[in-house]
Parts: structure tokens; sequence; C-alpha cells
């Protein structure tokens, strides 16, 4: 049950790709998360919604609708090819934008989870104390949305390592460039070379594993330090 | 900000909000006054009169249509003009524990100290941290302190902002007696030592008899009373929770000490003469008494064999209606007619139809218990 070069590159690839969709979901979810918390606008419900499709649907028809997108003909693919970077079908960025688009709702919801859950006071605390809004969302928002941060961080890359249909249909399998462990695994298994599945199969059950008991850990942490706001010991 | 309490511009609100639905639950706070500059002014009224209403758009976390505020002689709100809570040189305590809860008790008076609206005066924050008694807390964070202490930390804060106002919305209500007893001293002493001006919204008569120099009652929205702490207590139509904490409020100085019995004589502001257990305040000291209307009880003449240590003679300057049918309130003055001294009797209404009491009447007051407040 040894891996191969080829196996290792390929986890190399995987984590690769799971760590910039999951910094770039940071970067994008946590706007979207805190538009959510705070809007009173009738987009709350669409948005929320949008977001939240990729929860529902099968991977095939994300992977499908973003493989018409990005093909030549397509909106994206249109748009990046006018900017001269070609389509991204089948390539790496390909991939990242895809998996951004599958895994948004990991991000997000646990992160407008907790900035929901601080609700107004700690807000208005900090005006009276001469904090402007900007200031209030970095001194007060993300401390105390910490936990929620924690989540959405795990969530996401585990999320990203584990998709399989989306990558399937815009990725395709190219050694170096597109082909992840879940591919490579449902390559071995048509190839009938089991042991080599084994291999990758039991490092992503070991992985999911340790992945779950850290988020639970920090689930149980984040309780404990939310629950310290308001009047009870 | 020791010593001498500088006179500062007054207060100036105006503001006219509806909430909730109008034919319904609807509540209109419509208040237009002016509140002095300086000391601890109590706003007080029943529940739902619209005090926490009122220090929310004073702080600017509730938009009054219509209102205008000004403060320390800066505009915060007129037509065209809403200044955010963030821009507001105010302080605010919430009624419950509201530290920052990522942040020890240090961190939260720094958070305060780094954004304070102007540079603080050396020397100022230790200052703060004596009076309210946190120096040994600082390193905790919120959960590992009582009720108690988080709230004198919500204090310290506040005032660690350098606010030109400090709002404080019932800061003890969420405390139990004995943590309120706890303190209750260190707002005597915020008093002494701070010149800011505080705006105290308390239903606790008793803390307001304790801290307040001027009072405003609140009733649906509106102002009913406002004065002089003293002067509002002896009204009888204050819309109050509860009658039996009707009260009178009276300053006097120490100008006995009865060693044998324990006892000190304290002469008010006309002359009169009141005895009440020595706490060992110094001769010549001014202190506040607040005499309960329960209290006070009345006879035609002076009986002099009674356990009652303070008999004195009163006239009748008005009788009302009490909340309780079966009772009664008389307010007279001490001694003469024209004495500023006032006092308030509650009685049963058999008792004022048996003395057949009237205006004007002359009577002996027997006080059966005074309470030096501070």
């Amino acid at each position: 049950m040894s891996l191969s070069d080829a196996d290792i590159a390929t986890i190399w690839l995987t984590l690769q790709l799971a760590s910039v969709v999951t910094i770039l979901l940071l970067l994008i979810g946590t706007p979207i998360a805190w538009w959510l918390t705070r809007t009173q606008s009738w987009l709350k419900g669409p948005v929320s919604a949008v977001v939240a499709l990729p929860l529902v649907l099968p991977p095939t028809v994300l992977g499908f609708y973003l493989l018409l997108a990005m093909g030549p003909s397509g909106v994206i693919g249109e748009i990046t090819q006018s900017l001269g970077l070609g389509t991204l079908a089948f390539s790496f960025s390909g991939l990242v934008v895809a998996s951004l688009i599958y895994s948004l709702p990991f991000v997000v919801q646990p992160i407008q989870n907790a900035m929901e859950a601080i609700g107004e006071r700690p807000l208005e605390v900090a005006a009276t104390l001469h904090a402007s809004p900007w200031d209030r969302f970095f001194s007060v928002v993300l401390p105390l949305a910490r936990p929620g941060f924690v989540t959405a961080s795990i969530l996401g890359f585990a999320h990203t390592v584990g998709e399989f249909g989306v990558v399937l249909m815009i990725g395709g399998n190219i050694p170096g460039e597109t082909r992840v462990v879940s591919v490579a695994i449902y390559d071995h298994v048509e190839s009938l070379a089991y042991s080599e599945a084994h291999g990758l199969a039991g490092a992503m059950i070991v992985f999911s594993f340790i992945v779950l008991m850290i988020l639970y850990n920090s689930q149980r942490r984040g309780r404990a330090a939310s629950m310290t706001f308001g009047a009870r010991p | 900000m020791t010593g001498s309490h500088a006179s500062s511009s007054p207060i100036e609100i105006r503001f006219n909000l509806a909430l909730g639905e109008p034919a319904t639950d609807a509540f209109t706070l419509d208040v237009d006054t002016t509140i002095a500059g300086q000391g601890i002014t109590a706003i007080v009224g029943p529940s739902g009169s619209g005090k926490t209403t009122l220090l929310r758009c004073i702080a600017g976390l509730l938009h009054a249509q219509q209102g205008d505020c000004s403060v320390a002689g800066e505009c915060w709100q007129r037509a065209g003009l809403f200044l955010a809570t963030h821009k507001r040189p105010l302080g605010y305590v919430f009624q419950e524990a509201s530290l920052l809860a990522h942040l020890t008790a240090q961190g939260n008076l720094d958070y305060a100290m780094k954004r304070a609206h102007r540079a603080l005066p050396e020397g100022f924050a230790d200052q703060v941290i004596e009076i309210m008694g946190i120096g040994a807390l600082l390193s905790r964070m919120p959960h590992q302190l009582s009720g108690g202490e988080r709230q004198r930390v919500a204090i310290a804060r506040a005032l660690l902002v350098a606010p030109s106002l400090l709002l404080m919305d019932e800061p003890l209500a969420s405390l139990d007696t004995a943590r309120k007893q706890e303190i209750l001293p260190y707002l005597e002493r915020l008093h002494e030592t701070v010149q800011t001006p505080v705006l105290y919204v308390s239903h606790s008569m008793d803390e307001v008899a304790r801290i307040a120099d001027d009072v405003v009652v609140l009733d649906a929205g509106r102002i009913h009373t406002q004065g002089k702490l003293e002067t509002v207590f002896s009204q009888l139509n204050l819309p109050l929770n509860k009658a039996d904490e009707t009260a009178t409020i009276h300053t006097g100085r120490i100008v006995e000490r009865d060693t044998q019995w324990h006892l000190s004589r304290l002469e008010l502001a006309d002359g009169q003469n009141i005895w009440t257990k020595d706490d060992g305040d110094k001769l010549g000291q001014d202190v506040r008494l607040r005499i309960l209307a329960r209290d006070v009880s009345l006879s035609l003449n002076d009986v002099s064999d009674t356990s009652i240590l303070n008999r004195l003679r009163v006239q009748v300057t008005q009788i009302a209606a009490d909340h309780d049918e079966a009772m009664a309130l008389v307010q007279l003055t001490i001694g003469a007619v024209t004495s500023n001294e006032i006092l308030i009797a509650r009685i049963t209404q058999r008792s004022v139809a048996h003395l057949d009491l009237k205006v004007g009447q002359v009577l002996w007051a027997q006080i059966k218990s005074v309470a030096v407040v501070r």
C-alpha cells in the first residue's frame, strides 16, 4: 500500500488546490457573511439561496454549467480569452474557480452563524467607545467570530479535498495540472489497481477523521468562549 | 479631575420618537428639556416610561425622527445632522455586563484609552482604576469576574474614553442587593472626584437618593417632573412603581455627637434638629438623609412617652390619595409653613378622617427611622 511518485504529486496538487481555495474563500466569504448578517435588504433571501445552491445540487450539474461557461463560447470563457488567458476548462485555475463556487457555502455559513451569534450589543459597546464601523469590524467582529473562521477554514479545506464530480466535469485528469486525489482513486479502481487505490483512499479516511476531530474539538472550545458574553457567570 | 466642579454648558435635548405599531402598542417619546452640565442627574420612572429609550436617543444608538441634542456646547443632532454614536464624546454603561469577551479587563480599558476622545490627564487611568477598586482584577477575562466586578470595569472603561457625558442605564439592575451595596460606594466616590456630568437611569429610589443631584421623572414618554432631588422627592404625585418607597431627602450638618448613646444631632437648613445613629461622621460634616413616608406618623399632640426620638412640629400643606386606596400621603413642612424642609407621611385614610386632617393644620410628626444615605 505504498504511494507512487505520481500519487504523491497528486496529493501535493490536491493540498495546493485546497489551500488556495480556502484562502480565497475566507477573503470572499467574510464580506458576504458580514453582509448577510447585517443586511435588511430583500436580496438577503436570494443571495443566501445562491450561496447555498452547491449544498443541494449534484456536483455534475454544477460542473456541467461551469464547463459550458468556461468553454470558448461561454461567458467566463469569453472574458478570459479577451484577457489573453485562454480558457479555464481543464486547467488548475479552472479547478480553483469551480472549487470556490462549490465550497462557498461551507465557508460562508459558519462565519455567518458566528457573526450572528455576536449580536448587536458588542457593536453598540464598541461604538460608545469611539470605534468607527471599520474599527468595530476588525476589533470586535473578527475576534468574536473566530470560532466560525476556524470551522469555515477546516470545512472549506476538507470539502475541496473531497470534491470529485465537479473536478471530473471541468478538470479532467491531467497529471500535475488537474488530477486530484479523488479522481486518482477512481482511476486506480478503473484500472483494477486496488492496492494503489487503498493507499490513497486510506490516506483520505485518516485525513478526514483528523480534520473532523480538530473541528469538533475547536467547536467545543468555541462554544465555551462564546458563552463568556452576557450577564451570567 | 479632583476638586472643583467647573460649571460646563448644560445638556439640551429634544426628542420626538414613535416606536411600535401606531394602532396597538405605540410608544411615543416626547421630551424637550435642559439638564445640568454637571453632577449626577437621575432619570427615573415606571417600567416602559422611556428611560432607556431616552438614553439611547442621546447616545445616537436610536435615531429619533425629530430631535435636537447638544452636549458641552457641541451639537450631536439637529435637523439635517445626526452624529454617529462613535463620533459622540460619550461614555455608556449598559444594564448588563457588556465587557468585550475576547479581551481581559485591562484589554477592555485599553480599548477605551486607545480611542479616547481627548488626551487623558497624567495618572487619570490609575486614579479611575483605584476609585473603582479593580486593580487586582485587570489580568482576568470577563467570564472570570463576578457581576459586580464586571460592572465596575465597565464603568471604568466608560470613563477612560474621556467622555463629555456619561450615560448609565440601570448599571446595577442586573445585580443582587449585596452586589449593589458593593458598587454604590464606588459610584459615590466617582461623583466626588470626576467632573463628567452623568445621566443615571434607575428605577431604584434608594440608589437615586444616594447618588443623584437632580432628578428627571419620566412617565409614558414625557417628563412628569424635573428638578433638584430634594424638591422632586417632596412631591406627592410622582408616578413611581412602589408607593411605599415614597421618601423625602434632607441635607443636614452634624452639630453634636452624643458618645454615650451613639447618636448624632443634625441640623437641617432651616435650623430643625434630627437625631440619627452615629455612623462615625465628623462634626460639621454635611450628610444626606432619607426619610421614608411610611416611617412618619402623625399625632395631634407632642407625645413624649414614646420610644420615638425624632418628634417635629409640622404643618399640613397637602393631602393626596395614595396608589393604595387604604392609604393617604400627607405633605408637611417642618416648623413654620415658610420652611423649605418638606416631610411626607404615609398614613391610612382612616387616620386622616379620624384626626380630621386639613391643610394648614399644625401637628406633630414622629419619625421612626432616619437613614443617612450619604
